[in-house]
């Protein structure tokens, strides 16, 4: 492995080219001989144990039917229909989170990232304070917090009505909806009524999603925030001075200015942030929202299958990451030539 | 080091009116939420209940005052979960010997080899004096441990751990052997990719079916396995861009004094690349730190896992508001310092380097 350590550096004395090349074979060979040898152990001691257990491996779980409900989303299910249905609501779950909680995170952290250069001193200690608190406490528990916040609500038959048609209680936020009649003026608002423990009618959104959703985006908010204060501060102070000689306002100058070439330094890193909410809402599974994890782990409880669920899961969350990564890159190269080449 | 200058000292066309306004709108709001805030936590708080009231006092003051009393009666559980009472000098001296190590580590009169070592000696230390059944200390299962010595524990542990398999995972990834640097990339990415919650789930379910028949591993261990199997992709990166920082005539003056491959990483570049890495390794020992939180989900009780079992108790429920600020307090005052300290550290290296 003599030249190994470094691309194109060789350390050590200089050996035949044949001694090397035999010694990084040699390597090699004994790295792979190794990893093999403990993937069959496990593969194999599995094998065993799964026999002794009276569990069947594979995949064909999928098509039984899953026996539990999910509670009403966006994505209706009932118990009668399959596990694998029960992981594709979950999956659709997960991602209607991660691209809320991403447009929210995103907005929430481009202004927390110009408040924090902001010259009001109290705009910025503010903004400062926001991103301290968020970032040196777990997300778990933060989400857990505005859980606990939504569960102290009222009781549905005195909720908080504060507009109206829209009703808080500890079941949930309540709002009207958008109805279409077949007749003019085509289209109503359908409030929504008190009816038995809970609302009936209406967007309702339930406490577990709204706690999950706000704790993803005010988290990831703050690290976003960081990186847009990274990228207004890496543009050129002559940039800016430049813009204040034409005569720009300092909106102006922000948004036509210094935001353009600021969004080449801030985009790569937010695009991981983003990845990083779409992973942590697997949290869910501390507060019961029923994402694509939540499911797994029901799944894998009721039918013993937990290789299969968990390497399902795992798939589905790499797959995602690794698509988003290589088309980051594929931006980022393009990125580079356009401005390499301006 | 670029002076923190705001968008204000860079642009001078800053209206004052519009400044002012601001302060003075921002100003009142925060004055009210500050004024609220302390009208709940203080002037309306209940700081202790009278014997066997239950939390009556609390209950009537909901709304309008904290109820600090869950916090003072529910302080040694919440601190040191289920250890047997007369034994809890045991955790606490635990969690000093943990608050000394990273005390040492974020001084730079301390960067040596020893550094190294006192985290694993310190780790040993900690098992050792939780799990007793010597020198007459009473046997405590693991199960039994909990609070904040868990928190540091599974932090510390995986980190350690995971440290020496990132080194070679970073090696590994730089290498030119093609078989080596896959398997190295492969691992640092499969593990970056996927939720640390999958692993903590393959921890708690799959690993009892790879283990031999009647040979049951203790759900700690488990669980912190799947730490240092995901702390070390996550170090890895880190080293590896420790490892990049190192000019090439670092690597080929080792190789012109005639050292091989690991006598070169040992004496010359590894003790460069960590270095310049320490920074970023104190913020991943952060992340780390606050992720161990996640091992609530697989039923142990760490600082925030104790915290979470406080308000399942009839007398406390509806008391999570209180619990969970002061767990975030305890979390907070550790990232934060332990943040500050990072920052200065890398002005400091900065400096050096550029000097």
């Amino acid at each position: 492995m003599s030249q190994s350590c470094a691309p194109r550096v060789r350390i050590g004395p200089r050996v035949s080219w044949r001694g090397a090349r035999a010694k990084a074979i040699g390597w090699q060979l004994a790295v792979l001989a190794v990893a093999m040898a403990l993937v069959a152990t496990v593969a194999v001691q599995t094998a065993i144990n799964l026999r002794a257990r009276g569990i069947a491996s594979g995949f064909d779980f999928l098509s039984r039917p899953a026996g539990f409900e999910i509670a009403r989303g966006l994505f209706s299910f009932s118990s009668r229909e399959s596990y694998a249905r029960a992981l594709l609501v979950g999956l659709l779950n997960t991602v209607r989170v991660s691209f809320l909680g991403i447009a929210i995170a995103s907005v929430l952290g481009l202004s927390i990232g110009i408040a924090r250069l902001s010259g009001i001193w109290i705009v910025s200690t503010v903004s400062r304070a926001y991103v301290e608190l968020v970032r040196n406490t777990p997300l778990l528990l933060q989400l857990l917090f505005w859980y606990t916040l939504s569960q102290g609500l009222p009781a549905p038959s005195d909720a908080l009505n504060p507009l109206p048609g829209v009703y808080l209680c500890f079941r949930g936020l309540f709002l009207p909806a958008p109805i279409w009649h077949d007749g003019f003026p085509w289209i109503g608002v359908e409030a929504p009524t008190l009816a038995g423990f809970g609302f009936q009618g209406g967007i309702s959104i339930s406490p577990e999603f709204a706690a999950l959703l706000v704790g993803l985006s005010t988290y990831t908010a703050a690290f976003i925030g960081e990186t847009v204060r990274g990228g207004i501060l890496a543009v050129g102070r002559g940039q800016i001075e430049a813009a204040a000689a034409l005569g720009l306002s300092r909106p102006h100058a922000l948004r036509f200015v210094v935001l353009p070439q600021a969004l080449r330094v801030i985009i790569p890193p937010s695009t991981s942030q983003y990845l990083n909410l779409f992973k942590n809402s697997s949290l869910s599974v501390a507060i019961g929202y029923p994402d694509l994890m939540s499911i797994t782990n029901t799944t894998l409880n009721q039918t013993g299958q937990a290789i299969e669920a968990i390497a399902l899961a795992m798939a589905v969350y790499l797959t995602v990451s690794l698509a988003v990564s290589a088309a980051m890159n594929l931006y980022n190269r393009a990125t580079l030539r356009r401005g390499g080449g301006a | 080091m670029r002076p923190a200058a705001s968008l204000a000292t860079r642009v001078p066309m800053f209206a004052d009116r519009t400044n002012t306004i601001a302060t003075i709108a921002l100003g009142a709001l925060l004055a009210y939420l500050a004024y609220a805030f302390g009208q709940w936590a203080f002037v309306h708080a209940v700081w202790r209940l009278p014997a066997d009231a239950g939390s009556l006092p609390c209950r009537a003051a909901r709304g309008e005052g904290a109820c600090w009393a869950v916090v003072v009666e529910r302080a040694r559980f919440m601190f040191f979960g289920s250890y047997p009472p007369g034994a809890q000098w045991r955790p606490a001296v635990v969690c000093l010997l943990f608050v000394s190590v990273y005390a040492a580590s974020v001084m730079r009169t301390f960067w040596s080899r020893w550094l190294l070592a006192s985290w694993i000696a310190v780790s040993a230390a900690a098992v050792v004096l939780l799990r007793g059944g010597w020198l007459g200390l009473a046997d405590v299962p693991s199960e039994s441990w909990g609070g904040l010595p868990l928190t540091f524990l599974l932090s510390t542990v995986g980190f350690t751990l995971a440290f020496p398999v990132a080194v070679l995972l970073a090696l590994g990834r730089r290498s030119t052997l093609p078989a080596i640097r896959t398997l190295s990339v492969v691992y640092i990415e499969v593990v970056r990719g996927v939720p640390v919650m999958t692993f903590l789930f393959m921890a708690a379910v799959m690993f009892p079916l790879f283990a031999p028949q009647g040979f049951a591993v203790d759900k700690l261990v488990r669980a912190q396995i799947a730490f240092v199997m995901v702390t070390a992709a996550y170090l890895a990166e880190v080293v590896r861009s420790g490892l990049q920082a190192i000019p090439r005539g670092q690597y080929e003056a080792a190789a012109s004094i005639g050292l091989s491959f690991w006598p070169a990483m040992m004496l010359v570049v590894l003790p460069q690349a960590l270095r310049v890495s320490i920074p970023p390794l104190v913020n991943t020992f952060i992340a780390l730190f606050k992720d161990t939180s996640l091992v609530i989900v697989i039923g142990l009780f760490d600082l925030l896992g104790a915290a979470k079992a406080v308000i399942v108790d009839p007398k406390w429920v509806g008391f999570g508001a209180e619990v969970y600020l002061f767990t975030a307090a305890v979390y907070f005052g550790f990232c934060f310092v332990v943040s500050r300290f990072s920052l200065r550290l890398e002005r400091e290296l900065g400096r050096a380097r550029a000097a």
